[in-house]
């Protein structure tokens, strides 16, 4: 690519990126079809397989799914610019709503109407959290040792009250242990 | 200075979150809290504006806490910090991905990271829960209020149209609207 065509590419994935992220409500898996319109069908820079293989690597690297997804889509595209417009883009939108936004709130915060419609919001919150949280379980693998994790990670911060970075690096390293202890097991078996 | 605690401290909550959405919120609550940036009830609106804003939750919620505590700068410093571990872990498993995607490390750690991020969301639950059903003290006293009953009411309605595949947004601008009702209604009792 030369430099010309690298700078367009890189503005189209900002163009691309800042859509996405103006139009997209809940983030994460809500933004794949989004992506598949726009560097997919449009471009066909990447495939449905590259897809697959960018939510695989979303879901297992830290972050947000939807940053995560960006910056690699860009960085294959279009190198460490791509990557970075396309980030870049994905963000801006949210930085701009969410502070125009914090300062109408500020205004009406204070509001006894406002502070209703919150008192229920919050018991809706609830609701949608709990339901986000039974989709996650559907597709956490049913196994004795996924739910040992489970509960000691729930145990763990709900009762011991032990700072939560802990906890994930704990289960990190577990979950690794185990693994490569049921893989050595099974060589053994076989031979 | 506030700048850098946020940078950092978004930073940290980025590096350490995997599954994204909601699996930040533990994370958000034990930091918002212990800088005194945010109560509990705060947060929890606040994932009510961000379901009803596009863009990521993360993005939304760091955006929202910099500018709370330190206005512009302040939104900039915190989702730049969110924002930076993703965009460097990313930019250095794409160089040999083929490598990663097929690594037994890595997906060894995933068979933990997945059943915590489960039990992690659950103690926002438990957070959240508390702070809807009991906002001043966990009691006896407090389940034969009218607000812990129309708490309860409007939490069983919407989780009953959740699981039948509502919207979110319906859902949150629904429950505005029987907050208010609740409320009205409370004054009268």
């Amino acid at each position: 690519m030369s430099r010309k065509e690298k700078f367009k590419t890189a503005m189209y994935l900002f163009m691309s990126f800042l859509r996405i992220g103006a139009f997209t409500f809940g983030g994460g898996y809500a933004m794949i079809p989004l992506i598949q319109t726009e560097v997919v069908e449009k471009k066909k820079w990447i495939t449905d397989k590259d897809i697959l293989d960018i939510i695989a690597i979303s879901e297992s690297t830290p972050g947000p799914i939807s940053i995560n997804a960006a910056t690699f889509i860009g960085y294959k595209i279009c190198g460490f610019w791509g990557a970075f417009c396309a980030t870049f883009g994905l963000v801006l939108p949210s930085v701009v709503i969410i502070s125009l936004l914090s300062m109408i709130l500020g205004l009406i915060e204070s509001n006894k109407i406002v502070q209703y419609a919150f008192n229920g919001i919050r018991a809706g919150v609830l609701a949608l959290i709990i339901k986000a949280l039974i989709s996650m379980y559907k597709q956490c693998p049913k196994n004795l040792f996924s739910y040992i994790v489970l509960a000691l990670a729930f145990l763990v911060v709900a009762i011991f009250d032990i700072n939560v970075i802990y906890v994930v690096i704990g289960c990190g390293i577990i979950g690794l242990v185990h693994s490569l202890i049921v893989t050595r097991r099974n060589k053994n078996d076989i031979s | 200075m506030i700048y850098l605690e946020l940078f950092l401290t978004f930073f940290k909550i980025g590096l350490f979150t995997f599954g994204g959405g909601y699996a930040m919120l533990p994370f958000i609550q034990e930091e918002v809290k212990l800088h005194g940036w945010l109560t509990d009830a705060e947060v929890i609106n606040f994932v009510a504006v961000s379901e009803s804003t596009p863009g990521p939750f993360a993005i939304n919620i760091s955006t929202y806490v910099g500018i709370e505590t330190g206005g512009i700068l302040g939104a900039i410093c915190a989702t730049l910090g969110a924002t930076l571990p993703s965009f460097i872990v990313i930019l250095l498993v794409a160089r040999f991905y083929e490598k990663f995607k097929n690594s037994k490390i890595v997906s060894g750690c995933m068979t933990g990271l997945k059943p915590a991020a489960i039990g992690l969301i659950g103690t926002a639950v438990l957070t959240i829960g508390k702070t809807v059903f009991f906002p001043t003290a966990v009691s006896l006293a407090s389940v034969m209020t009218f607000g812990f009953v129309s708490s309860l009411v409007i939490f069983a309605l919407m989780f009953v149209l959740t699981m039948k595949r509502t919207h979110p947004i319906i859902i949150i601008a629904l429950s505005a609207a029987l907050g208010i009702a609740a409320g009205f209604i409370g004054e009268a009792v």
